[in-house]
């Protein structure tokens, strides 16, 4: 809208306490980043780096060619261009909701009229135009979750920092608010870093995703690059797949934890990823004859039902866990439940494999 | 049942007696009052002037105290460090020495021969010992750190991430003071003003050893009421009166958020 380019180029190392981030980051402008990972795995770290609000160790931060940190210069937060959403909407509650949203620009020197006219056309995109005159104790939680968007783009700030923008918020109001975040969001001219533990969220707002654990990426890519093809158990634990990491023993065959797992076939040498989503896992009261070729003895550990389907937990005898998906009417056939002892079994066809 | 009633026996007559020491001379001090002739015996010659004094001294102490007070109460509720933990410590300090004790130390710090007062002296001609000035001094010593310690408390209970959200908006740190510490901090900063307002008020002994107490100059109401009591006894009885509403009425602005 305001600024043609508006890149994002970080090596953000920062520490709290003993616990030390060390990330590459790196957005076009437009484009949605999303962190995700574990707690305490250095998401809001980052945010905070990048706002200015926590030092750096070393590396940089660059934001469409103006250096904001780097080991020689550290612009104050009120000196950075950015815009800041935590999962407290964080309102000032003196302030109206207008007041509030014209905080920013004001700050940054806008004439009153006008940054009361900015914060009003905001609160208008963002669908609470007329509640601008309550107090934050007047709005709800979806309501105040709105605001403090509009007072995060009020400034048009040139990175937007979302950390877990929609987690305090109840499903319905969240569903609701992402909606009104992803509309606002494809016409926002700077960079966005979103920060969720939510797949949801992740895969309906971001372009890009990075997953970090331990203060390092373990994955980053496309939604549908790391959809299709996880690298690591935390990411195929958000995206749903089982996964396993092994050798292959021949064309077909890759040696994991689970055990020998024959494929349907593998065009790489080298270490290999081995993954099938939980549908592809059928659920039997004993060693079943005939095609399948991959049969694990497992025991159940968890049982969750989602109307007609219900995702299965089981265990191999050593510990290793597979995720089924079967029906809930296969659930009661096979009279299923905690510690129930069955056979898994999996189509090599449906098994694929990627190098590790 | 005798032996329940002599356990509460046990606890009741020390909080009975307890309560008595307190009152008591309260009462006493209500049923000496000729109501009658109260404004007469106010209108004695010493009485006024040391209102009077007692007025412009305290309110200009409290004003020192906010407007020094405050930021200094706000810079101590965002630091940590060992630094300000000291600086804690040592604002405790007035609030609990006797104040002869901080009189003594304000006439050797302001005196002629004092550490800074010897320079005032030799290069501007000021002699701050028994003026407005010391009796102003010693107010801001004694209400300054009641003041701060109070405030402190306020704006540490101010979320500090309403700053950080302030400073990513582009709020300089004098902003963020200004349209965030101030206005969320308010309740605080005034039931400590009123404190501070109220010690400065009562402030006797460092006012006594460091300002003295000559009628008209440094005499200020608590030190007219002790003069009177020499002499005009009804006098001092009225003043005595007059500054105990005073208080009482102190007490009621801080009610519900003290109380």
């Amino acid at each position: 809208m305001n600024t043609p380019h508006l890149s994002l180029d970080a090596q953000i190392v920062a520490s709290r306490g003993t616990f030390q981030v060390d990330l590459p980051l790196h957005a076009e402008s437009g484009s949605v980043v999303a962190l995700l990972g574990p707690n305490g795995s250095g998401k809001t770290t980052s945010i905070d780096a990048i706002a200015g609000l926590l030092p750096l160790d070393s590396g940089h931060v660059k934001v469409g060619g103006q250096t904001w940190a780097d080991p020689h210069t550290s612009l104050a937060p009120q000196e950075r261009s950015c815009g800041l959403v935590a999962a407290q909407h964080l309102l000032f509650p003196h302030l109206s909701a207008l007041d509030n949203v014209a905080f920013g620009p004001r700050s940054r020197g806008m004439p009153r009229a006008a940054a009361r006219a900015r914060a009003q056309a905001e609160l208008d995109i963002l669908g609470i135009g007329e509640l601008s005159g309550r107090k934050p104790s007047g709005l709800s939680q979806g309501q105040s979750q709105r605001a403090a968007l509009a007072r995060a783009l009020a400034t048009d700030p040139a990175v937007l920092l979302l950390d877990e923008p929609l987690s305090a918020l109840d499903p319905t109001t969240r569903a609701e608010v992402r909606a009104v975040l992803r509309r606002r969001l494809d016409e926002f001219a700077g960079v966005t870093v979103l920060v969720t533990h939510d797949p949801l969220d992740a895969l309906t707002l971001a372009s890009q995703l990075v997953f970090i654990e331990d203060g390092r990426i373990v994955q980053s890519g496309s939604p549908a690059e790391v959809i299709a093809r996880p690298r690591d158990p935390y990411v195929a634990h958000v995206v749903g797949l089982n996964l396993y990491r092994g050798e292959p023993t021949d064309g077909t065959t890759v040696d994991t934890e689970l055990g020998p797992v024959v494929t349907g076939g593998i065009e790489h040498t080298g270490s290999s990823w081995v993954a099938f989503p939980p549908a592809a896992v059928s659920l039997f009261p004993s060693h079943p004859e005939g095609s399948p070729r991959n049969s694990f003895r497992a025991r159940v550990t968890s049982i969750d039902v989602l109307g007609q389907l219900a995702r299965v937990r089981v265990a191999t005898p050593d510990g290793t866990s597979i995720i089924a998906e079967v029906t809930t009417a296969s659930v009661a056939e096979l009279r299923l439940h905690t510690g129930t002892e069955i056979w898994a079994t999996v189509k090599a066809a449906e098994i694929s494999t990627y190098p590790a | 049942m005798r032996s329940k009633l002599r356990g509460r026996a046990i606890l009741i007559i020390p909080a009975a007696l307890g309560m008595a020491l307190v009152i008591l001379p309260l009462i006493g001090l209500i049923a000496r009052t000729e109501w009658g002739n109260l404004v007469e015996h106010l209108s004695s010659p010493i009485v006024w002037p040391a209102i009077r004094l007692s007025m412009i001294t305290t309110i200009t102490t409290l004003i020192i105290a906010m407007i020094l007070g405050t930021p200094l109460a706000w810079l101590l509720s965002r630091s940590s460090g060992r630094a300000a933990s000291w600086m804690r410590a040592l604002l405790t300090v007035p609030v609990v020495l006797p104040p002869v004790v901080g009189g003594v130390a304000l006439l050797l710090a302001y005196g002629r021969n004092g550490l800074i007062g010897a320079t005032f002296f030799t290069m501007f001609g000021w002699r701050i010992p028994y003026t407005v000035v010391a009796v102003i001094l010693a107010q801001v010593f004694v209400s300054l750190p009641f003041y701060v310690l109070s405030v402190e408390g306020a704006m540490r209970s101010v979320d500090s991430r309403y700053d950080k959200i302030a400073a990513t908006l582009g709020a300089s740190p004098r902003r963020v003071f200004i349209r965030v510490a101030l206005p969320l901090a308010a309740p605080g900063i005034a039931a400590g003003a009123a404190l501070a307002w109220a010690r400065a008020l009562g402030e006797f002994g460092a006012t006594i050893t460091f300002a003295g107490n000559l009628t008209g100059r440094t005499q200020t109401a608590p030190l007219a009421v002790y003069a009177a009591l020499q002499g005009d006894l009804q006098a001092a009885i009225a003043l005595s009166v007059l500054m105990l509403a005073v208080s009482i009425a102190v007490l009621g602005l801080l009610r519900g958020r003290w109380m």
